[in-house]
């Protein structure tokens, strides 16, 4: 693996590490790992720095829905122009091109069940180029971003062990 | 608690007496403290392993296997030990699948000495060896190694304790608790003095797979005239993180491994049959986890490192296993009293050098079978504690 990989690698798992955590881990010296992140971060290899965040524990009242969204592509401009319209909603956190049955699949995040269907209603319907929207609400999130989100079972390892 | 005058004199004479106390202190204090004191993998076993474990059971594969274990599992065990180690043995008549690396050791000691025989044993070495030599009647003589050899077994010395009596050498390489491991410059003429006192080996590899940078493990039973005398001993409860399932083996040449299996039908009938589907699919498939897991300790073993020597602890580079052995000399106190007091005071569990012989007096064992965050801050809790009994 080469080194910028195991730098990007170590922060994908955990982004709070410093430049020093991760210097100590892969024995280079702390100047060059900073070296690798700032060009990481201007060349658009990282694009930012997020907390995984169980928001069921926090916020009482926060829905997320996975909605497949069918467009009629625009000519010369397919799809990218309505996916740049969608996108740029708050709500809308994370906007993908699939292939299959729909088009876009959009995960969208609102504070409750009538929010989000006011957005799919109001703003995604009503835009020219969508036919149809299917909308599907979660119910729990198991894992998510490969973090398990149900509580770790206890520690049952010995305490001591030869 | 002194023992109970009913039972048999070989089980009272067996250890551990003196640091019975420091473990159930270790114990009492378990789940407030910080365990670097474990000898078993942190992770859990791969999904794809237990997942093959889940589909026997659903298969109803709930019987007895063959007592040597499924043919099938014993063919993917030549198949890898020849892939990795360049190893080659006849699945049907060579090998035997036991309950763990420690049921192989016990069987391979019974099945070779007599009460009375002398067993060498390399310290600091795992506890197990010299209580199984002690249970089949023999004498353990332990052969220390010293730090300033990198903890390797000196040749010589292994020489001048043979005796008439001596019948066996156990090797356990990569060792626990120090890391250390043996190339084969490092174990030719330990194979040429066994070879020329015509006696056998048992060679305890259960952390092969556990290496760390430019290492290659290498098997004293590949010198010429060593195959027919060596017991070759894994399992896959290091390597592949399968601690709880309970499956080892044991190679070696035919009559070596008839006698072991003699001695394993009659007291475990067969290794766990859902552990041994597991194994296979492990064995088959387990290279990638394996690597993940490896490179994980090594990043660990790096920050250990570098913590300890910041500490001012001397530490000998452990290259294998998932353990470093520090020399604690330096604060002029014992290891029992060392790791009592850093219990008790910075609540972080280390285990005392001497519980694997008194060649380890003087060292703790530090376990990095364990995350990356618990190891960072027990070893800033050790720079304080150094740093406190130090300026007494």
């Amino acid at each position: 693996m080469d080194t910028i990989t195991r730098v990007l690698g170590l922060l994908d798992r955990n982004a709070k590490l410093t430049a020093e955590d991760i210097a100590t881990r892969i024995k280079l010296p702390v100047s060059e790992v900073e070296a690798i992140i700032h060009k990481a971060e201007q060349d658009g290899m990282i694009l930012g720095y997020k907390a995984v965040i169980n928001w069921d524990r926090i916020v009482e009242n926060t829905v997320t829905a996975m909605i497949e969204v069918r467009i009629t592509p625009q000519q010369s401009l397919g799809f990218d122009r309505i996916a740049r319209r969608i996108y740029s909603f708050p709500q809308v956190k994370d906007c993908l091109l699939m292939s299959g049955g729909f088009d876009l699949l959009l995960i969208v995040e609102d504070r409750s069940l009538k929010d989000v269907a006011n957005f799919v209603s109001e703003k995604v319907a009503q835009l020219d180029n969508v036919i149809s929207t299917a909308t599907h609400f979660i119910l729990k999130r198991y894992k998510s971003n490969g973090v398990i989100f149900e509580d770790k079972g206890e520690n049952d390892r010995e305490a001591v062990v030869l | 608690m002194s023992s109970d005058p009913r039972l048999s004199k070989i089980v009272q004479s067996l250890p551990p007496s003196g640091i019975r106390k420091f473990f159930d202190l270790a114990n009492e204090m378990k789940g407030e403290v910080i365990s670097l004191s474990i000898g078993e993998p942190d992770f859990v076993t791969p999904w794809h392993i237990r997942e093959k474990g889940i589909l026997s059971l659903e298969k109803g594969k709930t019987h007895y296997s063959p007592n040597q274990g499924y043919i099938e599992l014993r063919e993917t065990i030549t198949e890898y030990l020849d892939r990795k180690f360049d190893l080659k043995y006849d699945p049907r008549k060579e090998v035997v699948v036991t309950v763990g690396g420690s049921e192989a050791i016990d069987a391979a000691v019974r099945a070779i000495v007599d009460p009375g025989d002398e067993v060498i044993i390399p310290e600091p070495c795992f506890v197990a060896y010299k209580a199984c030599v002690i249970l089949a009647g023999a004498v353990p003589v332990p052969l220390p190694c010293n730090a300033s050899d990198g903890f390797k077994p000196d040749p010589d010395k292994l020489r001048r304790i043979i005796t008439e009596k001596t019948k066996l050498v156990i090797l356990g390489y990569p060792t626990n608790p120090t890391g250390t491991t043996l190339s084969r410059e490092d174990l030719k003429p330990i194979a040429g003095i066994i070879a020329d006192k015509d006696l056998l080996v048992l060679s305890d590899e259960l952390y092969a797979e556990l290496i760390y940078d430019e290492t290659e493990h290498f098997s004293i039973s590949k010198f010429e005239g060593m195959r027919e005398r060596t017991i070759v001993i894994n399992g896959l409860s290091k390597a592949f993180a399968m601690t709880g399932w309970r499956i080892g083996f044991a190679v070696g040449p035919e009559s070596l491994i008839a006698a072991i299996n003699r001695i394993h039908q009659y007291v475990i009938m067969s290794s766990p049959t859902t552990a041994q589907y597991a194994a296979i699919e492990a064995l088959k498939n387990g290279d990638e986890s394996v690597e993940a897991m490896r490179t994980e300790y090594d990043t660990r073993r790096k920050i250990l490192l570098e913590a300890l020597s910041s500490c001012g602890l001397e530490c000998i580079e452990p290259k294998g296993a998932f353990y470093a052995f520090p020399s604690i000399k330096s604060t002029g106190m014992t290891s029992e009293d060392f790791c009592e007091k850093f219990l008790l005071s910075k609540k972080v569990a280390i285990v005392p050098g001497t519980a694997f012989g008194d060649a380890g007096e003087g060292h703790v064992r530090i376990s990095y079978a364990a995350s990356s965050d618990s190891i960072i801050e027990a070893m800033h809790r050790l720079g304080d504690f150094c740093a406190e009994v130090t300026r007494r």
